[in-house]
């Protein structure tokens, strides 16, 4: 299989402080592969970086074999690129199904001219995208708040919300960050259940950061373990877990 | 009788004046803050040089509006908007944006417009000089005189054309970034960036265009106001800069990053100045019989001198401050 998402050579300092050291990932098209390592591992800068949420120093990204190196992220957008944020990020004036609503791209409604000449079309068009989006808060299990401002949900309902907005649109890579922090137990079950759905019906391709092991050994193959900016391990969960490496990164070195 | 027209003089038409003026300027200060999180001070100056590209194009171009019966500068605005609209653009691409990738923080880009400010009147008094000089140049201001039709009404209702252009003009404009807010793709990623700027990108939308469409809107609607009130008065080189307290004041009071806001804010601030110096005893004189005499005999009793006309807004502004901190409209996102 090819890889779909090619970091090769990435440096990225911050003042002097080195975060991304040379790093190299693929991830292969159609696979879940999993992002961990301890705190200040760069997990989150390399996916600022691929997300092109922030520019690198050097190095290069490619998508699908194509460049894009500081590309900005709504380009990535429109290419298929999407991404989670760590903390959660909504339109906090909007409500919840209004957030999923705005996702998909060139809606009839949004010229002025649909908007006064083709108003069937308009409201057809929209009546899809709500339906969509009602299938989309009911999958994410946020029904009852549907109405309410986003802005008002909690942290784990924005954290739903978010894995949402992806599946409002025709994605090619997601990137998850920390999609599974501060929600509870049952969800995460079915969020897991969901992203295995999406990956196996809709040919979506995750990479996925997460501090959560359990969730890590159901979803992820394979699973990169990222220490001092660096690539440190790949592989099977299995291998990750037994790996003396690792387990030093994580735990200190046994004295 | 002559009452009421005197009331309607000056207070319903002057204060719709500046209410409308102060609306216009206060939108394109509430849109950059929105989009931006600063206050452009040089939105004032942005004015002046709408107004002042409209004097440089009559004066190039005198009849343009002879052929259409409108004053000149009218047929001209729109050119004149598209250059106010260039230089916005322009000024971001050399002083805002820069800040903005160094990720200041937002006071260093009010410093920044401060400066603007000040360069932008320096020029526009190096090429205009410093005398008021009129924005008819070849034609002259209609003034509309319209007589009442009841009985003992002997003053007529006095209202000029650019005033009348100055309504509709803001009515215009009103409506029409409404139906661009909710109507548009641009409009629609416009209230997304200012709800989440990073999300915004996140879902697709380009963030420069969005920040060059709302400097191109403000820019455009900083030359209509500073037209419209040079052609209602004369145009000065730091005409607009004085009313960037009330224009302030007006998006303030709306609540900031609020449009509809800005406009309410705009006619409070207008309306709140001219009842503010209006001359009460001339309300009362029919009155007069059934008042106490302290109250008749005094000539004059407006609520302050107009002269101290500039207290009204600052007086709002804390008022709104304290009481309402948010603005009546509960502001900060389009």
């Amino acid at each position: 299989m090819a890889a779909i998402i090619d970091v090769q050579h990435v440096n990225k300092a911050f003042g002097g402080l080195k975060v991304i050291n040379d790093c190299s990932i693929q991830v292969e098209q159609g696979s879940i592969t999993g992002l961990i390592g301890p705190n200040g591992a760069g997990k989150s800068t390399l996916f600022n970086i691929i997300a092109g949420s922030l520019p690198l120093d050097s190095g290069q990204v490619l998508l699908d074999g194509e460049d894009i190196t500081n590309r900005p992220a709504n380009e990535l957008f429109h290419k298929g690129l999407l991404r989670t944020f760590q903390i959660a990020h909504e339109f906090s004036h909007m409500t919840a199904l209004e957030n999923l609503m705005m996702v998909p791209p060139a809606q009839a409604g949004e010229t002025l001219f649909n908007a006064w000449l083709k108003p069937s079309l308009v409201s057809r068009q929209e009546d899809e995208v709500r339906r969509r989006a009602l299938e989309v808060i009911d999958f994410i299990g946020l029904h009852h708040v549907r109405n309410e401002l986003a802005g008002n949900l909690s942290g784990g309902q924005k954290k739903l919300l978010e894995l949402g907005r992806t599946m409002m649109t025709d994605a090619r890579v997601v990137l998850l960050d920390e999609i599974a922090a501060g929600v509870n137990r049952t969800l995460l079950g079915d969020l897991v259940t969901n992203i295995e759905r999406l990956n196996r019906e809709m040919g979506y391709t995750f990479l996925v950061i997460e501090h959560d092991m359990d969730m890590i050994a159901r979803l992820c193959d394979p699973v990169i373990v990222l220490a001092q900016g660096s690539v440190m391990v790949e592989g099977s969960i299995e291998e990750i877990q037994n790996n003396p490496q690792v387990i030093e990164a994580y735990f200190g070195a046994a004295s | 009788m002559n009452e009421l027209v005197f009331f309607i003089n000056n207070v319903v038409i002057a204060g719709s004046v500046s209410g409308s003026i102060y609306a216009i300027g206060a939108v394109g200060v509430t849109l950059i803050f929105s989009i931006m999180r600063f206050a452009h001070f040089a939105h004032g100056d942005m004015m002046t040089f709408g107004a002042f590209m409209v004097l440089l194009l009559t004066t190039a171009f005198p009849g343009a509006g002879a052929a259409f019966g409108v004053p000149s500068a009218l047929i001209l605005l729109p050119l004149a908007m598209a250059l106010t609209a260039l230089l916005a653009v322009g000024i971001d691409k050399a002083f805002y944006k820069p800040l903005r990738a160094h990720g200041v923080k937002p006071i260093v880009l009010v410093i920044g417009s401060l400066g603007v400010t000040l360069m932008l009147q320096g020029l526009i008094r190096l090429f205009a000089g410093t005398s008021g000089q009129s924005l008819y140049v070849d034609d002259r201001k209609e003034i509309f005189r319209l007589a009442l039709p009841f009985e003992g009404a002997r003053a007529p209702v006095v209202i000029t054309e650019p005033q009348l252009y100055l309504f509709v003009i803001t009515l215009v404009a009103v409506i029409g970034l409404h139906l661009f807010l909710n109507r548009s793709r641009l409009g629609k990623a416009m209230r997304a960036m200012s709800d989440n700027p990073d999300l915004a990108q996140a879902s697709g939308i380009n963030t420069n265009t969005i920040v060059a469409v709302t400097w191109v809107i403000a820019g455009g609607l900083a030359a209509i106001a500073g037209t419209l009130l040079s052609l209602d008065v004369t145009f000065k080189p730091d005409l607009s800069f004085f009313l960037l307290l009330p224009i302030f004041a007006a998006a303030i009071v709306g609540g900031v990053g609020h449009p509809y806001g800005a406009v309410a804010g705009g006619f409070v601030v207008g309306f709140a100045e001219t009842l503010a110096v209006f001359n009460w005893s001339v309300m009362l004189r029919p009155f007069r019989d059934s008042l106490p005499e302290w109250l008749t005999q005094s000539g004059n009793l407006a609520f302050v001198g107009t002269e101290y006309k500039i207290v009204v807004p600052f007086f709002i502004l804390v008022v709104i401050l304290v009481w309402r901190p948010t603005g009546i409209f509960k502001g900060k996102v389009i």
